[in-house]
């Protein structure tokens, strides 16, 4: 802590917000729930599947069945959920990895400004992810009169709670990733000038 | 690039952003076509769906933004709190576009798992302007997400020049 003139990047990381270690634990810590809330969102959603059996006609005394299952696949916007879920869980992963381990790396003081730039570009990407899914879920649930599209949510109740509960998880992840991203700026904005003069304490 | 550039770059920026979100929401509000079908009528618009709903009002608020954000733009003051907003914009202006074109998706191509029919074949008219309502609106989510990119960039640049 006495001389500082040779670690300009230990001068800068001192004064920067959220770099002192009070700071970097509760931005590290919002990540790994962001990280679990979108994680989950992910993985419920793709085990979402439900296999219903139907009694179409009876033929004498065999009766004819018709097996239909709901699987997260048969809907495009549910696969593009499940991608942009799991591409922001991904990236709450890296910058995990990146806030622990990676405090020696650092480009010219980039770092940090990647890092925020990334966690915009997650944030608008899981917000794509949750809109479409939230209104085909809504679509699913309410059907459609006007198209004359039928509502599925009376056939496939488990289908249709468990993907409810993996989108209010993504939605938890989203409001969690917006924090993190106005964190990330914050951090970035408010430095002081690396060449103050410090006093030995 | 001076100063003077750069403003003027996330000015542009910012007023062909308004202008999509305009031509958006005018093209979805004037869509509506009706056929008649053996004995159904189809009447189509875009309040029939909350997802086109959502689209046109998540628009508006992001025309409106700009507007606003254009008129503070002059002042340097506040030019963080513009960037955050930039950011919740952002991310309304991808949600809703990605929800209209998921509901979209779904009427153009139907979806047999769900036995819902594609109505496009219907109501062709209606299907048109819809499409170019949503081209305009994925114009302006892109132009916003350029515009926070450029606008953390140019935030910076004092900050740059203290680097080595």
């Amino acid at each position: 802590m006495a001389l500082r003139n040779g670690g300009k990047t230990e001068g800068e990381h001192e004064s920067v917000p959220f770099s002192k270690p009070k700071g970097r634990w509760l931005l590290l810590t919002v990540r790994i729930v962001a990280f679990l809330a979108t994680a989950s969102a992910t993985i419920v959603m793709a085990l979402n599947k439900e296999t219903k059996t139907l009694v179409v006609a009876t033929i004498g005394s065999t009766p004819i069945t018709l097996t239909l299952t709901a699987k997260f696949q048969h809907t495009p916007a549910f696969v593009f959920f499940v991608i942009a879920n799991a591409n922001a869980s991904f990236h709450n992963l890296l910058m995990i990895l990146v806030e622990i381990c990676g405090n020696k790396l650092d480009y010219k003081g980039l770092r940090l400004v990647l890092v925020a730039v990334f966690d915009m570009m997650a944030v608008v990407l899981a917000s794509a992810g949750d809109g479409a899914a939230t209104f085909m879920a809504e679509l699913g649930k309410r059907g459609n009169s006007h198209a004359r599209w039928n509502k599925i949510c009376d056939k496939f109740d488990s289908y249709c709670d468990r993907g409810g509960w993996a989108l209010i998880a993504s939605y938890i992840g989203l409001s969690l990733l917006t924090l993190i991203s106005a964190l990330s700026m914050i951090r970035l904005m408010k430095p002081k000038p690396a060449n103050q003069p410090t006093t030995i304490p | 690039m001076t100063t003077k550039t750069k403003r003027f770059l996330a000015l542009l920026l910012r007023v062909i952003a308004l202008g999509a979100t305009v031509a958006a929401i005018v093209i979805m509000v004037t869509s509506h076509d009706s056929a008649t079908v053996l004995n159904l009528t189809f009447e189509a618009k875009y309040s029939n769906t909350p997802a086109f709903r959502y689209f046109v009002i998540a628009e508006a608020v992001a025309g409106g933004y700009s507007v606003l954000a254009l008129l503070l733009s002059f002042n340097s003051l506040f030019s963080r709190l513009v960037l955050m907003m930039d950011v919740v914009i952002a991310m309304l202006l991808s949600s809703s576009i990605s929800a209209a074109l998921a509901i979209a998706h779904v009427g153009k191509k139907g979806n047999s798992h769900a036995g819902w029919l594609p109505i496009c074949g219907q109501v062709p008219n209606f299907c048109d302007k819809v499409t170019g309502a949503l081209i305009a609106g994925f114009i302006a989510s892109i132009l916003y997400l350029l515009l926070i990119l450029y606008s953390l960039h140019s935030a910076l640049a004092p900050l740059f020049a203290l680097k080595p």
